[in-house]
């Protein structure tokens, strides 16, 4: 990418404040999508720590079964309950589920596939994740 | 490999995933928390040898996904041949490692070389 | 090189006389020898229904005829005014200024595009992407005999694809998606919206040539379904819905 493209680069890509609700979803599909990588990641290296037998396995589990620990966790539920639920309204769109159907447009030309079924489906995941995070708050602060 | 077949496969681990992660996550609820964190009951489960399997499904489906919705999101940031090369064939061996790495957890606990 | 300027006391031709006026920002930048745009701010008289391309031919009229900006039509067919207007992709010929309520209009050129001079960007990008995807009907009996008659179509057959064949070339979906702000090889929702408007057309046999075509690394699989394409197209395309219903082929919900 040159300058002379004028491309509005990755500040433009990620300004979710003009185009509505659908790119709001876009960018947090995105970041939670990077955010899971990277705690797949650390959670395959933390698991491995049970190699080192129960001393190993215990040392890491004190650092991760924290305060600090436990909100981080709680992040990850709501990343994952997001993408899980956004990612499924994507891909049936993707195959033209719920993106209405060709026709004749009439002024003011208001689009179809930016309908209420797809804003029901990118509210309800953002719902369900913070319904998500509020019990995984309670599983893991209540014990 | 053409794009469409390499979509229809992040589609495919992602609802595969969905279900086994779904699993993975209802045994630590079932089992309570943090006992299910505890060193003996984590060993069973890797002993278990159909949670073992599982185990290692999500990690495929995982790193299969995670990584091309990695490479994904680099190649639409930045452009060129050398570049767009480094990054499919990065991701590829990262998920090829992550999943060796895993891999060697899961299997080494299953067959008790602790 | 900012400068406020009054076109009240002005005598025109075709007079703007309202006591409301707004204060209109136009990017100036020529890339053969500017660093950066700068703005240039002018208090402009406005009425209902003046449009932003009114207000910036005003200025030029009578302040800055040195402003580059592309226009025929007047009358949002010809999709030449395209240009960011308060931060969105908008044509200036179909946008109001009291539409916008706002005492500051800023115009830009369209984002995604290379700028030629102040508010005129380059579109052979998005001609040759256009191009590449085969806009016109495939089939090999396509030359009509003599004593044969043109290809009938059902109303139904029609409704099919002829929303796709309103797109009049204007770039504001391209200006707005979010791909195309960082993909510089990324084939765009306007092309790939009209593969699907000849794809989805009974007379056409292209389709599998067409579906190849997108089916690469820069092709349908970088859009993301965000919508921001068809939100801002002024002609009712509805980009998004095209380009979903043109990837159910390739995914197999649709033959």
């Amino acid at each position: 990418m040159t300058s002379d493209e004028h491309k509005e680069g990755i500040r433009g890509m990620a300004n979710p404040r003009r185009y509505g609700i659908e790119r709001v979803a876009y960018l947090l599909m995105r970041l939670s999508g990077l955010g899971l990588l990277a705690y797949f990641v650390a959670h395959i290296y933390e698991t491995s720590n049970i190699l080192r037998g129960q001393v190993g396995w215990d040392e890491f589990l004190e650092l991760t079964q924290t305060t600090e620990g436990h909100i981080f966790l709680t992040v990850v539920i709501g990343m994952c309950v997001f993408h899980t639920v956004n990612g499924v309204r994507v891909m049936l769109g993707h195959g033209g589920v719920g993106v209405g159907k060709p026709g004749r447009p009439d002024y003011p030309y208001d689009p179809a596939s930016q309908n209420y079924r797809h804003k029901i489906g990118i509210y309800s995941a953002i719902v369900l994740a913070a319904a998500a995070m509020m019990y995984g708050l309670a599983v893991m602060f209540g014990e | 490999m053409r794009e469409s077949t390499i979509m229809k496969i992040h589609y495919g681990t992602a609802l595969a995933a969905v279900a086994l992660v779904a699993v993975h996550i209802l045994m630590r609820l079932t089992q309570g928390f943090a006992e299910s964190l505890e060193y003996e009951s984590v060993l069973a489960n890797y002993k278990f040898i159909p949670y073992a399997i599982m185990l290692e499904l999500i990690l495929i489906l995982l790193a299969v996904h995670g990584f091309n919705g990695l490479r994904v999101i680099l190649i639409e940031l930045k452009q060129g041949k050398m570049y767009e090369k480094a990054v499919s064939y990065g991701c590829f061996v990262a998920m090829i490692g992550l999943i060796v790495y895993g891999s060697r957890t899961i299997i080494m606990t299953n067959i008790g070389m602790i | 090189m900012a400068q406020v300027s009054s076109i009240a006391e002005e005598q025109t031709s075709t007079p703007i006389s309202s006591s409301k006026s707004i204060t209109l920002r136009i990017a100036k930048y020529n890339p053969k020898h500017d660093e950066s745009s700068q703005f240039m701010e002018f208090s402009v008289p406005y009425e209902k229904w003046t449009t932003v391309l009114e207000a910036i031919l005003e200025v030029k009229k009578h302040f800055d005829h040195s402003i580059a900006v592309r226009y025929s039509c007047r009358q949002a067919t010809c999709g030449s005014c395209g240009m960011m207007i308060n931060g969105k992709p908008k044509l200036a010929c179909f946008t109001k200024i009291s539409e916008l309520n706002s005492n500051v209009i800023t115009v830009e050129p369209m984002s995604n595009f290379p700028i030629i001079r102040d508010l005129a960007v380059k579109f052979e990008k998005l001609f040759d992407s256009h191009h590449k995807i085969k806009p016109y009907i495939i089939r090999d009996d396509s030359e009509l005999e003599s004593d044969e008659r043109e290809f009938l179509q059902s109303p139904k057959e029609v409704e099919q694809y002829i929303q796709f064949a309103n797109c009049i070339k204007c770039g504001l979906c391209n200006s707005a998606c979010p791909t195309m702000a960082t993909d510089s090889s990324f084939v765009g929702p306007q092309a790939l919206a009209q593969a699907y408007r000849y794809v989805a057309d009974s007379r056409d046999k292209g389709k599998d040539t067409r579906l190849k075509i997108i089916d690469e690394s820069h092709g349908i699989w970088r859009c993301h379904f965000a919508g921001s394409c068809s939100q801002v197209c002024p002609k009712g395309v509805d980009p998004a819905m095209g380009i979903q219903l043109l990837r159910g082929y390739l995914l197999g919900f649709r033959s």
